[in-house]
């Protein structure tokens, strides 16, 4: 065996690449120098992953996943009979609700600076599926309370399953374990939500990161920093992600960590939208809340669904769409046929197509929080209509771009 | 043949065949592992026929009781009920019940049985995505929505706004698309029904 260098380190280099990862991934992963706040929120999703396991793990050991005693074990034991119980729980709701705020800034991130085009399409399908995971994440982690909200919120979402033609009956039934949701159901969304779905997350992020560690990060002027190399090979326009950016990032995470104590502390309900009121009271099969939300962060789907109509006496339709405004962000990589990566040197009119579009999709998560009515339901569907019609339309109209020219080194 | 010759369509084969075999012995150990979802013994049993008593319920009046977890109503309709039931088909979207789920002795305008016309039973579950619609037979209600003055009683469903008639029949143009299903029943006598099983022709 050859050994490069000396000492303990020499010594665990030549049996496991300690120095060769460190390097590959940090000290020498050369970052483009010009990244602003927007990249905070990759390294953000990661600290709220790590908070959320943390937190995770300590509420497992408190937790009972059985339907006589859910409720009392988060609402009595937790909150109130454990030690710093109550702040571990609200660590942990208070962080499901920041990941997808940090994961909805980092998607818009990539929408705008393209960071989704050749070659980084891999990147954002692997990003795609951790949305996936994690909002099935979520579905399943807000049943294990047990409250009103928890039981009719999945009520409503198993049932989507049911709608679906001949088989969707009997697929509903095999998701609950049971004719109605109950013990068994609690049971395996408790084993997917703790082992499953974690581990599915944690893979898909690795993936995620080598394939941008290959590749090379995208950056807010969307040129290729790799096209401009010094003598040693290395990016002219590139620093050293550790120590430059690993410093910087400390400052977005003491900026999230000020925010999310706000909250932790002062506000760990939401006023109703990180914590639902109507959850504070024990799951009721027989009793439906007056009016059933899902929590915020799947609200704009939700309204997707119900901007939809049914049609020949199935709610399929619904659910079909819904399916599809997220399966449409799959294709994002080739259905924008403009090949200028960055919003700042797009056309003036794109940028308020996207400007529309953010307007649509918050409109639509409003709607959604909101019970239904005429007007609300006319109002989702054209947010609808857009939403669908941005991404649709994208290869006909990215085509007519007038694009800015693109600078060869970032500014 | 030297020995460090390479028969590479033999390879190819061999690497097929045991990825094949591979495969499908891979299926069959997911089969007890996609099995261990379906309701277990337990639940099947809980999923028994219940028995219900109505001598006490007048006209006009609903009990609900529990069968397989979900609510079913059995609700006891006046006259003007039923002859309500006549008068607004034009209203309805499935009015003969052909898209919707009942027993074959359900599938008239009561949803009754013909011995029992006053006699609703029907699960609280709305069509559209499963929740308990709530039992509004008063003709003045916050909740009769677009319908106003047309409001004739009925069922209306909180989460959506789905209404439904007295006998579970959906309005139109409502996110339900069918009618409140019905679950097989039977009248073991004038005061008590059995729900989750079918009787005969009563």
């Amino acid at each position: 065996m050859e050994q490069k260098s000396n000492g303990l380190m020499g010594w665990i280099d030549a049996r496991f690449p300690a120095t060769k990862l460190w390097e590959d991934h940090l000290s020498k992963y050369y970052a483009p120098k010009n990244f602003n706040f927007w990249y905070f929120f990759g390294s953000l999703a990661m600290l709220v992953l790590v908070i959320q396991i943390l937190s995770g793990v300590f509420l497992a050991m408190f937790y009972k996943p059985d339907t006589a005693m859910a409720f009392q074990s988060v609402e009595m034991g937790i909150m109130r009979d454990v030690e710093w119980g109550w702040l571990i729980r609200y660590f942990h709701s208070t962080g499901a609700s920041a990941f997808f705020v940090v994961v909805y800034l980092h998607m818009f991130r990539g929408l705008i600076y393209g960071s989704y085009k050749k070659p980084r399409e891999l990147i954002w399908i692997f990003g795609v599926l951790i949305f996936l995971a994690l909002m099935a994440e979520g579905f399943m982690g807000y049943l294990l309370p047990w409250g009103q909200m928890s039981f009719w919120g999945a009520q409503v979402i198993i049932n989507l399953v049911s709608a679906i033609p001949f088989v969707g009956e009997d697929l509903g039934i095999w998701v609950r374990g049971d004719f109605v949701i109950g013990d068994a159901t609690l049971n395996r969304f408790f084993s997917l939500h703790i082992v499953a779905i974690p581990l599915i997350l944690i893979g898909l992020i690795v993936a995620h990161i080598i394939a941008l560690h290959e590749v090379g990060s995208n950056n807010p002027d969307g040129v290729e920093i790799k096209k401009n190399k010094d003598e040693n090979g290395i990016p002219k326009d590139g620093i050293p992600f550790h120590p430059y950016y690993s410093v910087k990032d400390i400052v977005g995470v003491i900026v999230f960590l000020m925010f999310f104590s706000i909250v932790v502390f002062f506000m760990p309900e939401m006023f109703g939208y990180f914590l639902e009121h109507a959850n504070f009271e024990p799951a009721n099969p027989l009793k439906t809340p007056e009016h059933i939300a899902p929590v915020w962060y799947f609200t704009p789907y939700y309204s997707v669904l119900r901007a939809v109509p049914s049609i020949a006496g199935s709610a399929f339709p619904g659910v079909i769409a819904m399916g599809a405004a997220i399966v449409v962000l799959f294709f994002l990589p080739w259905l924008d046929r403009n090949p200028v990566k960055s919003i700042r040197y797009r056309a003036g009119w794109y940028k308020i197509l996207v400007a529309l579009f953010v307007v649509s999709f918050i409109i639509l998560g409003i709607l959604g929080t909101l019970a239904p009515t005429d007007g609300r339901t006319l109002l989702a569907q054209i947010c609808t209509i857009y939403y669908f019609a941005f991404f649709l339309l994208m290869p006909f109209y990215t085509k007519m771009e007038t694009n800015k020219p693109v600078p060869e080194r970032t500014t | 043949m030297s020995a460090d010759a390479v028969n590479n369509s033999k390879r190819r084969f061999l690497v097929a065949s045991t990825s094949v075999v591979g495969a499908i012995g891979a299926g069959f150990v997911a089969v007890p592992f996609v099995k261990s979802w379906n309701p277990s013994t337990k639940a099947l049993a809980a999923g028994a026929p219940v028995l219900a008593d109505i001598s006490k319920l007048e006209e006009g009046q609903m009990i609900t009781v529990e069968w397989r977890g979900k609510p079913v109503y059995i609700l006891k309709r006046t006259d003007d009920n039923l002859n309500v039931l006549e008068s607004d088909v034009d209203m309805l979207a499935d009015v003969n019940s052909d898209a919707s789920k009942q027993p074959e002795y359900c599938k008239n305008s009561a949803r009754a049985y013909d011995k029992h016309k006053k006699i609703s039973v029907m699960e609280g579950v709305c069509t559209h995505l499963g929740c308990a619609p709530k039992y509004l037979p008063d003709l003045n209600n916050p909740f009769s929505g677009s319908l106003g003055s047309d409001w004739k009683g009925g069922f209306f469903c909180p989460c959506h706004g789905s209404i439904y008639d007295l006998s579970g029949r959906v309005y139109k143009s409502m996110p339900a698309p069918t009618n409140l299903p019905i679950p097989p029943h039977m009248f073991k006598s004038e005061t008590v029904i059995l729900i989750g099983q079918d009787g005969s022709n009563a």
